[in-house]
């Protein structure tokens, strides 16, 4: 007697889709590790990023040579001493002691007035203030004298009651978007940039090499799910638990750093979605190649979080760099994420100013997720 | 049977919290012997051979392994005795004469003397002219065969084997069991577990654990006479199927 | 239609310079509702065998179907309706028993409910610990609920690859016992195991060693393909007859089998009486000689010889 062979009835994708996707939030659910990596890691980076590791200056210590000691000086002092950019800590009493008290490393910077200072200002309309600083970091040093000299126009502002000398040219600075000149504002979307390319790519490329060396992979395989939803199913969690870290980095920024989110938030959180998946098809592309959870892990930090670091331009601007490490950065998709975040979070632009990143890394998505679907393994070898 | 006793258990116990892994145990073994040390899953062979590999403290009771204390001199415990099982065994990346080479190594024999066993070894199992070879492109059968000669490298008093022979084809099985009974005549005591129970039959005496205790302890030969049973399979299964205990 | 059919399958493994052999050309047909056991070592090629026929991995010459699709072309409709258990348990092990048994159900398209009675004289041994997670279980729960797992969609076709490795004598037994039961209910199995004392347990068996099939026929069969006469002896001193008949140039083969050695000649003819003079010469103590039925392990070692 010759059968032909009867195939099955279709089975029901929706539940079986909706199983896969529960059992991997138990599995996150119930390893505390990543659960915990999960949750802190952008909190504990945004709280590093954002205080510690600030390249803004304050509370810089400092000492004042006051030869004068009448009014004006005082008032300046005060002034200074008020700033939240530096801390008086010492009132020296004779210029030998302001390379005594550098030497000692105390302090950062010294000011000097000499002596008749308020009546050369009031009769010759000439004052001296010198201005010490320690360069050997001049980037600080910059900035710091900056400050002063800031601190002392605005007295000399006051003085003239508001009015303006004849033949005077006045420079006006103006820090667009970032007017306190903050560091956050720097790192926010550059933390972001991090964060989901970590969570996503890396976790989500060992969650699937898990399954391989568990050997749960092979009886995933011999069953009717279809491996496009099995990769689907695997990074949903992952994706929610994506938007949540968004969710919480925007607050954090928000309230604790005080970085305004001035454009459109929906817009934002599009963006970032966009990068979530970005991100996902990497990982799934990382766990094709990899056969334990160590090689996903390496290759993840090896291929995503030091370019992450270094080309996405939130640490080191992108333009000083040589040429050839320029033109590498453009294939980094964190660098592209890392300017619209800025351009939409920051500065407040609409879509249009960030249409063409937007759609690069659209490009990039489909096709990474082209190439790491249609290279997902259907078989063991 | 008589002779100098190389291990020696009395009412060793090791409890997790509530649970008795192992419940007061007493048994000794000598010098020479074969000692099938046999039971079902979660029985609690593994724990009962931590503790005397010096590897886990017992709860209560006493044991002395090669003449040391299993409390206080386990150090000296693990440089007396060889260990070697099924899982963990060999470095499957190095040579083979550069696994005996680590192995001899470790319990600190001499540069000669390692030269000299290695040698040996390599001889034994005719393995000559193959001994730069990686150990992965061994057969399993040859891979255990060698990491029995290796573990006994430092000519340890007493070599405890977990389930040496799984899955290994019945003539390198047979064979393996011939090294056994070699190093058993060398005075080599060798303490196995096995779920081969023909293999049981090898053993000069057995003893079958069954939810923490000793349930059986003899010669195969008097243990089929004692259950009334052809084979040992026969004794183990009248046993075994008394457990109470479902789990590890 | 048989429901597996293989036919000269190959399985080569290509490792740097080395090419490795898996299968040197198999080929089989198992009918329904049999367990078609297959026989060997570690290494022997059973595993790789298995997931040429559940899709997962591609021979390099042969043709093998299940339930009469292709194992290549047809792949999604034979993991529509296969069950398999891989050698080492497939669980989740962070999932609780009652998880992982609902997550397979699911996956295959059904529910725990409607094939219940497939299952149930199983699962109820490791229901009450349906709460605890996969790892940890012991080994024989760990296999139970594999089991349970392959078997929850009804599966026309069951593939168990080494299911009783590194599970207790008793929990072994058991499984075999599960096995026939489910026979009765007209699934095919095909199952693996390097212990050849399981294979009486099978209704045919393929011996195989080294890729190559060494012998398929029923357990009978193959023991009665086994022509010479087998001698059982036995001595107080085992170790020296063994060696004594070992040395002996009459002697084909001689194996310890627990408390007697297995002894064939190679002519036969007065095989007793050579034995009793190996006895008598060697001065053995307490001699027995008897003559025996061969098992499958004696028929599996003679073959490997060959």
């Amino acid at each position: 007697m010759i059968t032909t062979p009867v195939a099955r009835e279709k089975v029901y994708t929706m539940s079986q889709f909706y199983i896969f996707v529960k059992k991997e939030c138990l599995h996150i659910w119930r390893d505390r590790r990543t659960l915990f990596i999960l949750v802190w890691m952008p909190i504990v980076q945004i709280i590093l990023y954002g205080f510690a590791l600030t390249n803004e200056v304050k509370n810089s210590r400092i000492a004042i040579l006051d030869q004068s000691k009448d009014d004006a000086t005082t008032a300046i002092s005060n002034e200074i001493a008020a700033s939240r950019y530096f801390n008086l800590v010492k009132n020296l009493h004779s210029y030998r002691d302001i390379d005594a008290t550098f030497k000692q490393g105390l302090i950062r910077m010294a000011i000097v007035f000499p002596r008749n200072f308020q009546y050369d200002l009031l009769h010759s309309n000439r004052a001296q203030v010198q201005i010490i600083a320690d360069a050997s970091d001049p980037n600080t040093a910059n900035t710091l004298t900056n400050y002063a000299t800031a601190i002392i126009n605005d007295y000399q502002l006051s003085l003239n009651n508001n009015e303006q000398l004849p033949y005077t040219i006045k420079t006006q600075l103006r820090m667009l978007y970032n007017p306190e000149l903050k560091g956050a504002y720097n790192f926010v979307p550059g933390v972001m940039a991090l964060v989901l390319m970590l969570v996503c790519a890396m976790m989500t490329s060992m969650a699937i090499v898990k399954e391989k060396e568990m050997g749960t992979m092979e009886v995933i395989l011999v069953s009717p799910l279809r491996p496009f939803w099995i990769i689907i199913a695997k990074t949903i969690p992952y994706l929610l638990v994506s938007v949540l870290n968004i969710a919480c980095i925007l607050l954090l920024s928000v309230f604790v750093l005080g970085v305004p989110i001035t454009g459109n938030l929906g817009l934002l959180i599009w963006e970032s979605v966009l990068f979530t998946v970005t991100s996902l098809s990497i990982g799934i592309l990382i766990s094709n190649g990899a056969k334990t959870q160590q090689a996903a892990m390496f290759t993840s930090m090896m291929s995503l979080f030091l370019p992450t670091l270094l080309f996405s331009g939130f640490l080191f601007p992108v333009e000083n760099m040589p040429v050839a490490l320029q033109v590498i950065s453009n294939v980094v998709p964190a660098k592209w994420y890392y300017i619209i975040v800025k351009s939409v979070m920051i500065k407040g632009l609409g879509f249009f100013a960030v249409w063409k990143e937007t759609l690069i890394l659209v490009g990039m998505t489909l096709i990474l997720l082209f190439i790491s679907i249609s290279k997902f393994k259907i078989r063991l070898a | 049977m008589i002779g100098e006793k190389v291990i020696s258990a009395e009412k060793l116990t090791k409890r997790f919290g509530d649970f008795t892994a192992v419940d007061h145990i007493t048994f000794d073994v000598v010098k020479g012997e074969i000692f099938g040390f046999l039971g079902a899953n979660g029985a609690g062979k593994t724990t009962a051979m931590r503790m005397l590999c010096g590897l886990s403290l017992p709860t209560l009771g006493s044991a002395m392994v090669a003449g040391f204390d299993v409390y206080r001199q386990n150090e000296l415990i693990k440089k007396n005795i060889g260990y070697m099982s099924q899982k963990f065994s060999l470095y499957e990346d190095l040579t083979i004469r550069e696994n005996i080479r680590f192995y001899a190594g470790i319990y600190g024999l001499t540069d000669d003397k390692i030269k000299e066993k290695s040698n040996l070894l390599i001889n034994r199992l005719n393995l000559a002219g193959q001994e730069k070879s990686l150990v992965r492109s061994l057969p399993l059968g040859w891979r255990q065969k060698l990491a029995f000669l290796i573990a006994i490298v430092h000519d340890p008093a007493i070599v405890f084997l977990d389930e040496p022979t799984g899955g290994v084809d019945p003539i390198t099985r047979r064979e393996f069991w011939e090294l056994i009974y070699d190093a058993s005549s060398k005075g080599i005591t060798v303490f196995v577990t096995t779920h081969y129970m023909d293999e049981a039959e090898y053993c000069h005496r057995v003893s079958i654990m069954v939810d923490g205790r000793i349930d059986a302890l003899d010669s195969p030969a008097n243990l089929m006479k004692e259950y009334a049973s052809s084979s040992m399979d026969g004794v183990f299964l009248q046993l075994a199927r008394k457990a109470l205990r479902m789990s590890d | 239609m048989k429901p597996v059919v293989v036919e000269n399958i190959v399985k080569v493994y290509k490792q740097k310079r080395n090419v490795i052999e898996a299968l040197k050309g198999v080929s089989f047909a198992v009918e329904k509702g049999e367990i078609f056991g297959i026989i060997g070592p570690d290494g022997a090629g059973k595993t790789s065998l298995f997931r040429i026929l559940t899709t997962l991995l591609i021979a390099a010459s042969g043709k093998a179907t299940v339930d009469g699709f292709d194992v290549v072309k047809d792949f999604k409709q034979i993991r529509n309706r296969v069950g398999y258990m891989p050698g080492r348990f497939s669980l989740y092990q962070d999932l609780t028993v009652e998880e992982n048994l609902e997550f397979f159900a699911t996956i295959f398209g059904t529910t725990i409910q409607k094939n219940y009675h497939l299952i149930k004289d199983i699962y109820q041994q490791i229901e009450p610990f349906k709460t605890r997670r996969a790892g940890q279980l012991s080994g024989g729960m760990k296999q139970k609920l594999a089991l349970c797992c392959s078997l929850i969609h009804k599966p026309s076709v069951l593939f168990l690859d080494e299911p009783t490795t590194g599970v207790d004598a008793v929990s072994r037994k058991e499984f075999w016992e599960m096995l026939h039961r489910l026979k009765e209910d007209g699934i095919t199995i095909l199952v693996s195991t390097p212990y050849m004392d399981e294979a009486g347990l099978c209704d045919r068996v393929a011996l195989i060693q080294k890729g190559e099939m060494l012998s398929i026929n029923t357990p009978a069969g193959i023991t009665n393909e086994f022509k010479k006469p087998l001698w059982a002896v036995r001595a107080n001193e085992m170790h020296q007859l063994l060696m004594a008949l070992k040395e002996d140039p009459g002697v084909e083969s001689c194996f310890p089998f627990g408390q007697q050695h297995h002894v064939v000649f190679k002519q036969p003819g007065n095989d007793r009486q050579r034995l009793e003079t190996v006895m008598n010469t060697g001065q053995y103590t307490n001699p027995e000689i008897r003559s025996i039925r061969p098992n499958i392990e004696d028929c599996f070692m003679a073959l490997m010889k060959q």
